[in-house]
C-alpha cells in the first residue's frame, strides 16, 4: 500500500507540500528563520539551532530506524567524498556565515517577511547553484571524486548492526543537550 | 488554540517535531527531508526560461531535471509555514536588514543585499558542491547515521563559525 503511494505523482506532490509547510511552521516557531538566531549559534551566544537539529536527529534517527526495522522504510543515505562532503561543505559554511540563513530557513525567512533572505539569499543560492551546474562537468571527474566513499553509513562503515551505532549517538545526542543545558546556554 | 500563537516554542519541541517529520516523509513519499536540490532545479527553469531547452542537455540538469518535484513543493511549503506561523504570533514584518546585522554593520540596505547576494551564491555553490544542505546533510543525513552527512555537517559549522566570528569579532571591530 506504500509503495503504491509512493507512485502516485500528484499525491507526492501535495504531500511534498504538506510535510514542508508544518517544517516551515517549525522553523519559525523555533526562532530558526530568524537571521540574529542563526547567526547567535555561529557566534556560539544562542543554542537554538544545535538544540533543535540534535533533537530533531535524535528523534528522527530512532524513529526513521524503527520503521525500517520494521520493514516499512528504507534508508537514502546519499554519496559523498572528501571532495565534495568537506570541500563543498566548507564552502557553504561562509556561505552560511555572510548569508545568516540556510536553503531551508531562508525560504522560512521569506514567509516571515525578510527581504534580505528573497532579494539577496534566495537569489544568490539560485545564481550559485546556476554556477555551480555550469562548472559540474569539469568537477565531477576531479576534485568532487576525491576520496570518494559512496553512500557509506556509519554502521556499515564500522561492519555492525545499525541499532549498535544508533543507541550510543542516541545518548551521546541526549548527553550533549543535557550538557548545554546544564552550562546555561 | 493559544499555543499556536505563541511567539516562541522550545527548541526541544521544535526538533522532535521536525524529527517526526522526517519519519513521515520516509514513510509516506521514500525519501529524507532536503531542500537545496529545490535551488539547483529552480535555476535550471529559469536559464531555460532564457536560453531555451538546449540548458536540458546539461550534465548536471540530466541528473537533476528542471521541474517541480515533492522537494520543490516542500521549499513552496516552507515559505508557506512560515508566513502562517509568523502571521499567528503577530509576528510578520517586511525588514531588509535584520538587527544583528545592522548593530554591527549599519542599516545600509545596499550593504546588507550585496552580502546577503554574494552569501547566497557561495552557499548555491556550496550546498551542490556537497551535495546537500543544512537538511539534508545536517538533519537527514545525520539521522541516517550517513559519513557523507556527517562530515558535510561539522565542515558547514566549522565553516560557518570562523567565517562569523571574524565577520563580527574581526572586521565590525
Amino acid at each position: 500500500m506504500l509503495s503504491m503511494l509512493h507512485q502516485r505523482k500528484a499525491a507526492q506532490l501535495i504531500l511534498g507540500l504538506a510535510i514542508g509547510l508544518c517544517f516551515g511552521f517549525l522553523l519559525q516557531k523555533g526562532g530558526a528563520t530568524t537571521y540574529d538566531v542563526i547567526i547567535g549559534q555561529l557566534l556560539l551566544t544562542d543554542f537554538t539551532v544545535v538544540k533543535i537539529m540534535l533533537s530533531a536527529v535524535l528523534t528522527g534517527m530512532v524513529g526513521v530506524h524503527l520503521l525500517r526495522s520494521l520493514g516499512l522504510a528504507q534508508l537514502h543515505p546519499k554519496p559523498g567524498s572528501l571532495g565534495s562532503s568537506a570541500v563543498g561543505g566548507l564552502i557553504f559554511g561562509v556561505g552560511f556565515g555572510v548569508l545568516g540563513y540556510c536553503p531551508g530557513t531562508v525560504a522560512g525567512a521569506v514567509g516571515q517577511g525578510a527581504l534580505d533572505a528573497l532579494f539577496g539569499g534566495v537569489a544568490g543560492i539560485l545564481i550559485g547553484a546556476g554556477l555551480f551546474a555550469a562548472a559540474y562537468p569539469k568537477l565531477q571527474n576531479t576534485i568532487l571524486s576525491k576520496g570518494d566513499f559512496g553512500e557509506l553509513t556509519l554502521p556499515q562503515l564500522l561492519k555492525v548492526d545499525p541499532w549498535v551505532v544508533v543507541v550510543p549517538v542516541a545518548l551521546m545526542i541526549a548527553g550533549l543537550l543535557y550538557l548545554i543545558e546544564i552550562l546555561g546556554f | 488554540m493559544e499555543w499556536l500563537e505563541l511567539a516562541r516554542w522550545s527548541p526541544y519541541a521544535v526538533g522532535f517535531g521536525i524529527g517526526l517529520l522526517s519519519c513521515l516523509s520516509f514513510l509516506l513519499s521514500d525519501r529524507p527531508l532536503g531542500c537545496s536540490t529545490a535551488f539547483a532545479r529552480t535555476s535550471g527553469m529559469l536559464e531555460k526560461l532564457g536560453r531555451g531547452a538546449k540548458v536540458l542537455d546539461k550534465p548536471y540538469y540530466k541528473k537533476f531535471a528542471p521541474t517541480v518535484d515533492w522537494e520543490w513543493m516542500l521549499v513552496v511549503g516552507i515559505v508557506l509555514g512560515a508566513f502562517l506561523s509568523a502571521q499567528m504570533s503577530g509576528q510578520f514584518h517586511l525588514a531588509w536588514t535584520p538587527s544583528g546585522w545592522a548593530a554591527a554593520f549599519g542599516d545600509s540596505l545596499g550593504v546588507r543585499w550585496l552580502a546577503a547576494l554574494c552569501g547566497g551564491i557561495l552557499m548555491g555553490v556550496g550546498a551542490r558542491w556537497a551535495g546537500g544542505c543544512t537538511s539534508g546533510h545536517g538533519i537527514s543525513g545525520s539521522l541516517q547515521l550517513a559519513v557523507s552527512g556527517w562530515l558535510a555537517a561539522a565542515c558547514f559549522f566549522i565553516g560557518g563559525i570562523v567565517t562569523a566570528m571574524v565577520l563580527f569579532k574581526v572586521l565590525a571591530g
